[in-house]
């Protein structure tokens, strides 16, 4: 049962020690290998957990270091489909795809996410995160010769450290009131403790400068348009939803095991923090020009649109609510697949043209309307429109505002969501409507890796969109684990 | 196969549309086809109508040869059609005057088609409005009616025609306005249209409604179809899109402009105002008696001021029709009596009549106009050698129109003027005035048109007039005929209509 | 369960879209063939519903058909259609078919009609959004209502955007989107509210219909729940958004827009509005009955003023619309029959409208009327259409128009006779520019400059015109066509309404 547990994290690490191993015997030029066996190492990885790694019911394993749940492995298998795409993306990127340190970093970042979705324990936590972290630093700062990248890793860095300093501080004050590190067993002894309750809310703040920090939550938000536009991006891409991705689920796990008694709090800093998230992203992604930092703030938004789901799992009452929780888990799903795909043209547009700029993507649906077309699928998905995922995601979390009578904050959202469509659309609108003789009538190669990654997002997209009750099952058989 | 069998008035309604659905397809350049088509399709609905006329019996009370048809059922109006001894008189009118109409229209040589159509379709409008029983249909065709006219007049009308009809446009629908939603008003609160139920009730309502008292609601609305119908007959000071539409119009469109359309206004005051409103028909009688002498006084010295021949007649028709609601006036004033019935028996004969000779006028002054090419009575003088088959019939036509004893004029102004004289004596004797003035601008007509020193740009070269066409008198003749006819022999109408009325108030 | 009727017509359009965009760039007649095969298709499948409803003297939720969507939530793909939304769904097959027909481009640069800019992707939008209108008017789940509503409405940016008028349409096609998207996600926002207050986990209307909420409930939410669905059927002071978006659309798109998607705002108010929270329509009634008259006679007004030949028709259809909810807000049975016709009669009348517009619009490049003259010397087909069109939009009798107007104002005598009485005067104004614009545009003489380049109608064009009239004048001489249909969907919202 230990192993099974683990069964995609052994894959993974076993894939990385298979590209370190076979790296040096492939000449430099055919290395771009790497990258299809990674890839398929990852998506093999998913279909053998899917096979043979299904959890039952939650049980803790390890030791009590990890927790085997649905919830945990709902993520994991994202975040595998995630690493994959984001290899394949990263295949075309010259100065790095034959770079075999690349995949096994990714690997590495990769694993550590596994573990977070999953650990029961703080120390077994914090090890994750910075397991995740670490890799993360090393790749948005890759480009060596680029200053931007250099920039954007040492930000990442710095910012990503003092965080996790703060979170330490928050963890080690936990460990300190209730005298254990497992969290499944501290919610009893911290009220035995009968600490005061501003001492608790102390605690859940240092904790939420932390994970305000990995999902760059309004305010720990700053370091996120600079890193996203210095990083590769690829890697941005992966930035921006796996490791958001986790971050949250990180943040429901500690919050809902921990702290269930002051709920209430919480609940209401969340809901604070996720107006003043969604607003903020939103409002300075008005002003972008740089289609990265578009997509920066535009992430920052949607940060605040998941908070609105968290806020929403505590009832007046204190009770918890399991849709508020699956539609979390559901807007997670389809914002990285969305996102990614969003990033998947960007990229794609670059490699050809070599700027981010919204002006140079004039003409693009003339000279390549599928690739304009799947743009149009993303933005229109991050947007809420249907027949895109993002619009169930979206009616999700707001009803789960709804129903829990947090109607002020889903008001707060549905303009959001309005302003929102308003830059979206002008991206659009350069796509679609201004043309640039020039380029029209030059050909648009699309790398092999990066047409099946975005065939396979896009439809993604577009079946999250439509056919989305199997997928919502999944997202509340995730959060299920809490119950 | 017996004629009376078949539904009479539906045929007699919907063949000049079917018709004119036919003629949609027929290809434009044959010119000649369409006139006679045209023409002939016209002639059934008349045959049918002298079928009715024959097969009518005066004596019963009610309407006759009644059908009915769903249409609208969900708020309560049916295709209801009947004729009483007041609607076959007009129908007949009507009926008559349209294929004349058509024939004095051989001449339009522009968009001969499109001019045909809309002309019949005009024929299954005003038909509409004489044979509805039901008020929802009434109000469908007195406005349908409306869209041929303006176009006849906007595209085949001389020289200020956009302005003419646009004025005729929106006084009509700005006037019927109030009747439709008087007309709504009924509707929703007998939840049907069928004019005798609503007759019957509305007399009965007491009480408040719509949370005023129900008198109040009564004298609101009986405005409201006054003006809706004083503005079509058309009563000073609501008649002054009527010269500017006459004399613009072509000269077929003046002609049903003045025989039927102006009927139409005053049709409605018989058919819905007195019979709904006599109350409140009574107390304001007065008031209408004012306006109808200051419509026949006023409209006398228009006519006297014109220059132009066609806006003279046009004038001439506001000072006729000002007689018609005269006797309607004094029949709303003293509902029952023996004057009120004789002034009511000339108001309709004298619809009648006025529909014959100021379709007869209009069309001799477009016969003159088609030929000189101008209407301004300044340049004419002493063409009667000239042309003195026209100016024969001009003078006859006049003569009936003036209201000389042994023509039709004479028989229903008299008639108006006998009923009214005991009811409303001040009003009557001012008419008498106008009366005379109506003497004074006819004989101005003809002394400038005829008579007088010859302006010799008429009689040589190309200028030279030419005489009436026979296909124009054949327009005349059927017209002047019924104006003897009815000025010596008035019986055989008078005694429909003489009965309708004492059987209608 | 029957023939899939209406997931056949909701998704033909869709799968035509796809298939279009699988055509090859260059095909562009065969594109075109395919888009009007397509359109053929959903027509005659939107004339089979109707004539099977009306023939069979149907009544209540018919063709249903129901698919588990989503469980967890209730959540199903009802379809099905009543009295009311049978007719607009045989609008909307309408308007498919004839604004392909109007948007057949012709490759000659001497005929410039129809859409020559990238038709492939022209059609694959507009089917798109033609799948969306289907959807709501086909859907009896709330939740897949609102799914197919945003279908509807995001196309719309793009069509305006790429093959729009260039001076307007960047800033018209925003606004409209952003306007109508607000609308929308308020009324989500009240939907959803609905769905938890009912505590019945589901979101089929039909059962909500039953769910009696609580009065202060409905109360609350009318107002944001009918709002939010009437800007897009626009309603004063929320109309502002449409005739910049008409006047910036390609024709097509505004046959659509003024034709469809303005039906898709007022259907929907009246079924999530007022027919799940009845007690709140009648609370509200007068509010929407006030800003109903004020929008009647405003854009009657606006319209007379208008010397833009599109924005003239634009704000007329603000001021349509507005008996639409005129006739909704007196909550009685004749003013919601005759907004169910009214919504049919409007939309067939402004597709001709703008139909008619986009003919003169191509071919003399301006729309300013007083530059117009003689068009009918051109296109005696499109001044004859244009013509029936207005005597249809003045309220013609003999024509749809009035059949549809004349139940809604008996209505408002019913409830607030001085209303009617107020917004009898926009017949009078209609009149005056539908009669004036009627003169000015198409006749008189050709101007000078005109002569020469001004090409006849294609036969796409005569085809479109005459399909449209023959509604207008059918509807208006046998209202029997249309009105008992009406009338079953009416007698079911005076039924949830409490026999008012």
């Amino acid at each position: 049962m230990n192993l099974i547990s683990v069964l995609p994290e052994i894959l993974i690490l076993a894939i990385g020690i298979l590209i370190l191993i076979v790296e040096p015997f492939w000449k430099p030029e055919d290395r771009h290998g790497l990258g299809w066996l990674t890839a398929g190492g990852l998506v093999l990885t998913a279909l053998v957990s899917l096979l043979f790694g299904r959890p039952s019911a939650p049980e803790l394993v390890w030791g009590g270091m990890l927790r085997f749940d649905w919830l945990g492995f709902f993520f994991k298998m994202l975040f595998l489909f995630g690493g994959a795409a984001t290899v394949l993306f990263l295949m075309g990127v010259e100065q790095i795809n034959r770079r075999g340190e690349v995949y096994v970093l990714l690997l590495a970042s990769l694993l550590g996410m596994n573990l977070m979705v999953s650990s029961a324990n703080l120390v077994m936590l914090y090890l994750a995160i910075e397991t995740t972290s670490i890799p993360l630093y090393v790749l948005a700062g890759f480009l060596r010769t680029d200053d931007k990248s250099t920039e954007a890793g040492f930000k990442y860095l710095l910012f990503g450290v003092m965080a996790s300093a703060v979170m330490l501080y928050g963890f080690s004050l936990l460990v300190g009131f209730s005298g254990t590190t497992d969290m499944y067993a501290m919610v009893e002894a911290l009220r035995r403790s009968g600490l005061p309750l501003f001492s608790v809310i102390g605690v859940i703040l240092l904790l939420l400068v932390g994970f305000g920090f990995k999902v760059a939550a309004v305010p720990f938000h700053f370091w996120a348009p600079d890193v996203y536009e210095g990083a590769p991006t690829p890697i941005a891409g992966f930035l921006s939803t796996a490791s958001k991705a986790a971050a949250f689920v990180v943040l429901l796990r500690v919050f809902l095991v921990l702290f269930p008694l002051e709920a209430v709090q919480w609940s209401l800093v969340l809901a604070i923090l996720a107006a003043l998230t969604m607003t903020l992203g939103n409002l300075l992604a008005l002003a972008q020009k740089n289609i990265k930092r578009l997509l920066a703030y535009s992430s920052i938004a949607h940060a605040g649109y998941v908070l609105i789901g968290v806020a929403a799992i505590s009832t007046e009452s204190g009770e918890f609510f399991a849709f508020s929780i699956s539609s979390v888990a559901f807007y997670l799903l389809v914002y990285l697949v969305t996102n990614l795909l969003a990033f998947g043209v960007v990229i794609t547009y670059y490699r050809v043209v070599g700027s981010d700029d919204i002006p140079a993507y004039n003409g693009l649906s003339w000279r390549h309307p599928w690739l304009a077309l799947a743009l149009l699928a993303a933005l229109l998905s991050l947007a809420g429109m249907p027949p895109f995922g993002g619009f169930i995601a979206k009616v999700v979390i707001f009803a789960a505002a709804i129903k829990v009578g947090l109607i002020w904050l889903a008001v707060v959202g549905v303009l959001n969501s309005i302003v929102g469509l308003y830059y979206y659309l002008i991206v659009l609108k350069h796509v679609y409507l201004y043309r640039n003789e020039a380029l029209e009538g030059q050909p648009l190669p699309i790398p092999g890796p990066y047409a099946i990654a975005l065939v396979v997002l896009a439809l993604g997209v577009l079946l999250l969109g439509t056919v989305f009750g199997p997928w919502f099952s999944l997202a509340e058989g995730a959060a299920a684990a809490f119950f | 196969m017996d004629v009376l069998s078949l539904p009479l008035l539906s045929l007699i309604l919907f063949v000049p549309s079917i018709a004119a659905l036919v003629m949609l397809f027929f290809p434009a350049q044959q010119v000649k086809l369409i006139r006679w088509t045209a023409f002939l399709s016209s002639l059934i609905p008349f045959g049918l109508s002298l079928v009715l006329w024959f097969n009518f019996d005066p004596n019963q009370p009610g309407h006759q040869f009644v059908e009915k048809y769903v249409w609208y059922e969900a708020i309560g109006s049916s295709v209801h059609l009947g004729v009483d001894g007041l609607s076959l008189t007009m129908v007949l009118l009507t009926t008559l005057l349209t294929p004349l109409a058509i024939l004095a229209s051989f001449s339009i040589t522009d968009r001969v088609k499109a001019y045909m159509i809309l002309f019949l379709f005009l024929e299954t409008g005003m038909l509409g409005v004489f044979l509805a029983l039901d008020l929802l249909i009434f109000f469908v065709f007195w406005e349908i009616g409306l869209v041929p006219m303006y176009f006849l007049i906007n595209q085949w009308g001389s020289a200020n025609r956009n302005y003419a009809s646009i004025k005729f446009m929106i006084y009509t629908m700005a006037g019927s306005l109030g009747l439709l939603l008087g007309i709504q008003l009924l509707g929703v609160l007998f939840r049907t249209f069928d004019l005798q139920i609503i007759v019957t009730e509305w007399n009965n309502v007491e009480g408040l409604l719509l949370g005023l008292p129900v008198e109040t609601v009564k004298r609101v609305i009986f405005w409201a179809f006054v003006v809706a119908f004083a503005i079509k007959v058309p009563v000073w000071p609501f008649h002054t899109w009527l010269p500017d539409a006459h004399t613009e119009a072509p000269t077929a469109g003046s002609m049903i402009l003045a025989g039927v359309l102006l009927k139409l206004g005053a049709y409605g005051f018989l058919r819905l105002v007195l019979p709904l409103y006599p109350q409140q028909a009574q107390e304001y009688a007065g008031a209408l008696a004012f306006l109808a002498v200051a419509a026949i006084v006023f409209g006398a010295f228009a006519a006297y001021g014109q220059t132009d021949f066609k806006r003279l007649v046009a004038y001439s028709s506001v000072n006729h029709m000002g007689f018609v609601l005269l006797g309607i006036a004094a029949a709303a004033k003293a509902t029952g009596t023996l004057d009120a019935n004789i002034a009511l028996n000339g108001a309709v004969l004298q619809m009648f009549n006025h529909g014959l000779s100021a379709a007869g006028m209009f069309f001799l002054v477009g016969v003159i106009y088609e030929r000189a090419h101008t209407r301004n009575l300044k340049d004419f003088g002493g063409i009667f050698p000239i042309v003195p088959v026209y100016g024969s019939i001009l003078i006859f036509t006049s003569m009936a129109s003036l209201g000389l004893p042994g023509l039709a004029g004479f028989v229903s102004e008299f008639l108006v003027v006998r009923g009214a004289w005991p009811i409303l004596t001040v009003y009557t004797a001012v008419a008498m005035l106008g009366l005379l003035f109506t003497g004074a601008y006819v004989l101005k007509a003809i002394r400038e048109v005829l008579h007088g020193p010859l302006n010799e740009h008429w009689a040589h070269g190309d200028h030279r007039l030419s005489d009436i066409y026979p296909r124009e008198v054949l327009v005349m003749a059927p017209l002047m005929v019924l104006l003897l006819w009815i000025g010596v022999y008035p019986v055989w109408i008078l005694d429909v209509i003489n009965k309708a009325m004492n059987m209608l108030f | 369960m029957n023939f899939p009727v209406l997931s056949l017509i909701v998704f033909t359009p869709m799968v035509a879209a796809v298939l279009i965009l699988l055509m090859p760039a260059e095909k562009r007649n065969e594109t075109r063939a395919l888009a009007l095969a397509a359109a053929t298709f959903a027509l005659l499948l939107s004339i089979w519903i109707y004539a099977t409803y009306l023939i069979r003297g149907l009544s209540g939720y018919q063709f249903v058909e129901e698919y588990e969507w989503l469980p967890a939530l209730g959540l199903k793909l009802i379809f099905g259609v009543d009295g009311m939304s049978a007719p607009l769904v045989l609008l909307t097959g309408i308007v498919m078919f004839t604004g392909v027909l109007i948007s057949w481009g012709i490759d000659d640069p001497h005929t410039p009609t129809g859409i020559q800019e990238r038709p492939r992707e022209f059609f694959a939008f507009l089917f798109i959004l033609a799948s969306g209108v289907f959807g709501v008017f086909a859907s009896l789940d709330l939740f897949m209502l609102f799914f197919f509503y945003e279908i509807a409405v995001f196309p719309m940016y793009l069509l305006i955007v790429i093959w729009g008028w260039v001076v307007t349409r960047e800033y018209a096609a925003m606004k409209l989107t952003l306007y109508l998207f607000i609308g929308s996600v308020i009324s989500l926002v009240g939907a959803l509210a609905m769905y938890f207050q009912s505590g019945m986990n589901t979101f089929d209307m039909r059962l909500l219909e039953q769910a009696n909420f609580p009065t202060e409930f409905q109360i609350f939410w009318f107002l944001p729940v009918f709002l939010g669905f009437a800007v897009l059927g626009g309603i004063w002071p929320f109309h502002n958004w449409s005739p910049d978006g008409h006047v910036a659309a390609p024709t097509a798109v505004s046959m659509f827009h003024a034709g469809v998607l303005m039906k898709l705002g007022a259907f929907a108010a009246l079924r999530v509005g007022i027919m799940l929270l009845p007690e709140g329509a009648k609370y509200w009634s007068w509010l929407i009955m006030t800003l109903a008259a004020i929008g009647v006679v405003y854009g009657a007004y606006i319209a007379f003023v208008q010397t833009d030949f599109k924005y003239m028709v634009g704000f007329s259809s603000v001021s349509h619309m507005g008996l639409v909810m005129l006739g909704f807000s007196t909550l009685t049975r004749e003013g919601l029959l005759g907004s169910g016709i009214q919504m049919f009669s409007h939309g067939v009348m402004t597709a001709l409208f703008f139909a008619v517009v986009g003919m003169v619009y191509d071919r003399a490049h301006t729309r300013e009327i007083p530059e117009l003259e003689g068009m009918h010397k051109v296109m005696p087909f499109a001044s004859i259409g244009f013509i029936i069109g207005g005597l249809v939009s003045m309220g013609m009798p003999g024509f749809s128009g009035f059949v549809a107007e004349f139940p809604i104002f008996m209505g408002v005598w019913k409830t607030q006779w001085f209303v009617a009485v107020i917004t009898s005067i926009s017949i009078v104004i209609t009149a005056g520019y539908i009669m004036r614009n009627v003169r000015m545009v198409f006749f008189g003489e050709i101007p000078e400059k005109f002569h020469g380049h001004l090409p006849p109608l294609t036969f796409m064009d005569e085809l479109a015109i005459v399909f449209l009239c023959l509604f207008m004048v059918g509807l208006g001489l046998f209202p029997s066509l249309m009105v008992p249909m009406v009338q079953t969907g009416v007698d079911h919202i005076l039924n949830l309404l409490g026999g008012a």
